[in-house]
């Protein structure tokens, strides 16, 4: 299954900020984190994510700071802040409303549920 | 990394080599896109380090991880598009503004601007002699020295930008049509002092209105509200440098032609006002082509007189706090802490486009806080003494005025004072205080308009 550009771009964020929910971490981390959530589904051009988190920084959503571990190389941390917890609840109540109405048509009587279910 | 997987040691070294040298040869590339920074490229080198070490894990050799890794990055053009978008201030600084809608023409685009400043040049000469200016100094000519020049801004621009489709060439006219109309269909009484204010507020109207096709259309944006925010400053920088060389120019003409009797004032009064005004647009036309070389001077200039400044109005501050008001106050007074307020606006706004928003709150911004914070102080008590005298001394045109612009600017630096305070307890970020300027803009332009449109009507055109 192929997941269709706008719907990659659109779910970027909330699936950043979720990520991010879990505990501090760093730009190749995150991107393993989404493939692995997605079991290799949603697939992201690796160069894409930065301009993003940047963005998430510029909103105040996210806090960084560069930290080189005691084993591995330096690496620049991005921490969620208070704004970015508002934001993910915002994010949820938005996707959680989406997927609901999308549920209910698909399962509702003469619905595409049924058709698509005898495939 | 595991040598035994990848072969031999001394082949495994070499390989190591080649790696290191590509991924060299693959930062520097990198660090060429106009809006990726040091610390992006370094972000990047890491993630790309931590994707080949793990794809030699997987059994790959080095040479095809690297391949891979850079394959997953994703082409550099879309990738240097997606930081220009997040990175417009960068973008900026390297002169790229307008992307890749805006084709780089060989001329650099001189022709045009030359053009354009010809044509407000030759307005403003044919204007002056049917006013028989300076012999004469008839108000309809004051009035219109905005409508003179500033439409070729405008033209400019909209030129300059090449994407606007006919509605937007419409609503660029507009205000300078609506402007043109309002200003010189007014009946105004003779020796109104409302004209005086229209001719001192219409340029500041249609400044804005140039906004529109600078920012190709998109005026909703808050990232190219700030790119015109930045214009006007570097704008104004070049404009005083003009002006300063073509005093200088004007002045060893004097002294060189005075001995065969040759009148400098009557060769002044046919070069200053057509040099004045195609200097508006070649000074745009500089910000535009030649960012760099101004863009390392607004930090410069805002580390100076920043601290300056706040020395100066926390020192005023505590004397009239001391001292009160009401012994200093006079009518000059608002119009001087207008101008004060100004420029301490100013500085902030130059502080701003200069600084990176990412950066932590420093020494700088407290000062600049401080500075903000005094200024407030004393117009609160100055504006306080005013309001409470209005009663007496009764509302003109000017106190109007004056009594606006004051409160415009006050809400203002109100407004910065206390985004920049939550900004400086690590509450919010700089972008909320970014944001406030930017959407503070049209509040100028509609004070101005006040001014302009509404004001004379109600003085009766007095």
């Amino acid at each position: 299954m192929r997941i269709d550009k706008d719907l990659v771009a659109a779910s970027a964020t909330p699936l950043v900020l979720a990520i991010l929910a879990e505990g501090e971490n760093y730009g190749y981390a995150i991107l393993k984190r989404v493939r692995e959530l997605s079991a290799g589904e949603l697939e992201w051009t690796d160069g894409m994510l930065y301009p993003l988190l940047h963005r998430l920084s510029r909103l105040g959503y996210v806090t960084t700071e560069w930290r080189t571990p005691d084993e591995g190389r330096r690496r620049r941390y991005y921490v969620l802040t208070d704004d970015g917890r508002a934001a993910l609840a915002e994010q949820q109540r938005q996707w959680a409303t989406v997927t609901r109405a999308l549920g209910d048509v698909w399962r509702g009587p003469g619905g595409l549920m049924p058709a698509l279910g005898g495939a | 990394m595991d040598p035994v997987e990848a072969g031999p040691p001394e082949i495994q070294i070499a390989e190591e080599q080649v790696v290191e040298s590509q991924i060299a040869e693959w930062r520097a590339y990198v660090a060429k896109a106009p809006a990726v920074d040091g610390r992006d490229v370094d972000e990047l080198e890491a993630h790309l380090r931590d994707q080949i070490a793990e794809l030699d894990a997987a059994d790959l050799s080095a040479d095809e991880a690297f391949l891979v890794a850079v394959k997953r990055m994703g082409s550099l053009d879309t990738l240097s598009r997606e930081f220009a978008r997040e990175h417009s201030d960068r973008l900026w600084k390297q002169l790229v503004l307008g992307g890749d809608d805006e084709q780089a023409r060989p001329s650099g685009g001189w022709v045009e601007a030359l053009g354009f400043a010809a044509g407000a040049a030759v307005a403003i000469q044919v204007a002056r002699l049917l006013a028989h200016f300076p012999d004469e100094e008839p108000v309809w000519f004051l009035r219109n020295i905005g409508l003179l020049v500033l439409p070729f801004l405008a033209g400019y621009f909209a030129h300059r930008r090449r994407r606007l489709d006919v509605r937007q060439w419409v609503l660029t006219a507009v205000p300078f049509v609506v402007a043109a109309l309002v200003v010189n269909l007014y009946p105004y009484r003779p020796d109104a002092a409302t004209e005086l204010l229209v001719a001192a507020h219409l340029p500041v109207v249609l400044w804005f209105a140039a906004a529109y096709p600078y920012m190709g259309g998109t005026v909703r944006s808050h990232e190219r509200r700030m790119d015109f925010v930045r214009f006007t400053g570097e704008w104004a920088i070049y404009f005083v440098l003009i002006a300063l060389g073509g005093g200088v120019l004007l002045a060893l003409t004097g002294a060189i032609l005075d001995p065969i009797g040759v009148d400098i004032d009557r060769i002044a009064e046919w070069v200053v006002p057509s040099g004045a005004a195609g200097a508006v647009v070649v000074a745009a036309w500089l910000v535009e082509s030649k960012q760099h070389v101004v863009e390392n001077m607004a930090p410069v200039l805002t580390m100076l007189f920043t601290p300056l400044f706040a020395v100066m109005l926390t020192v005023a501050a505590v004397t009239y706090a001391v001292s009160g008001v009401s012994g200093a106050f006079d009518r000059e007074l608002l119009g001087v802490f207008d101008a004060l307020m100004v420029v301490v606006l100013g500085l902030v706004l130059y502080a701003m486009s200069a600084r990176d928003p990412s950066r932590p709150p420093g020494l700088m911004d407290r000062i600049q806080l401080l500075a903000v914070a005094s200024a407030l102080v004393l117009d609160v008590m100055v504006l306080g003494s005013m309001v409470a005298r209005i009663g007496d001394l009764g509302f003109t045109p000017n106190r109007v005025a004056a009594l606006g612009l004051n409160l415009v600017l006050l809400v203002n630096l109100a407004g910065t004072a206390w985004f920049s305070t939550r900004f400086l307890a690590g509450r919010t970020a700089f972008h909320r205080l970014e944001r406030w300027q930017t959407r503070y803009l049209p509040v100028f332009a509609l004070w101005a308009a006040i001014v302009v449109a509404v004001l004379p009507p109600v003085f009766a055109f007095a």
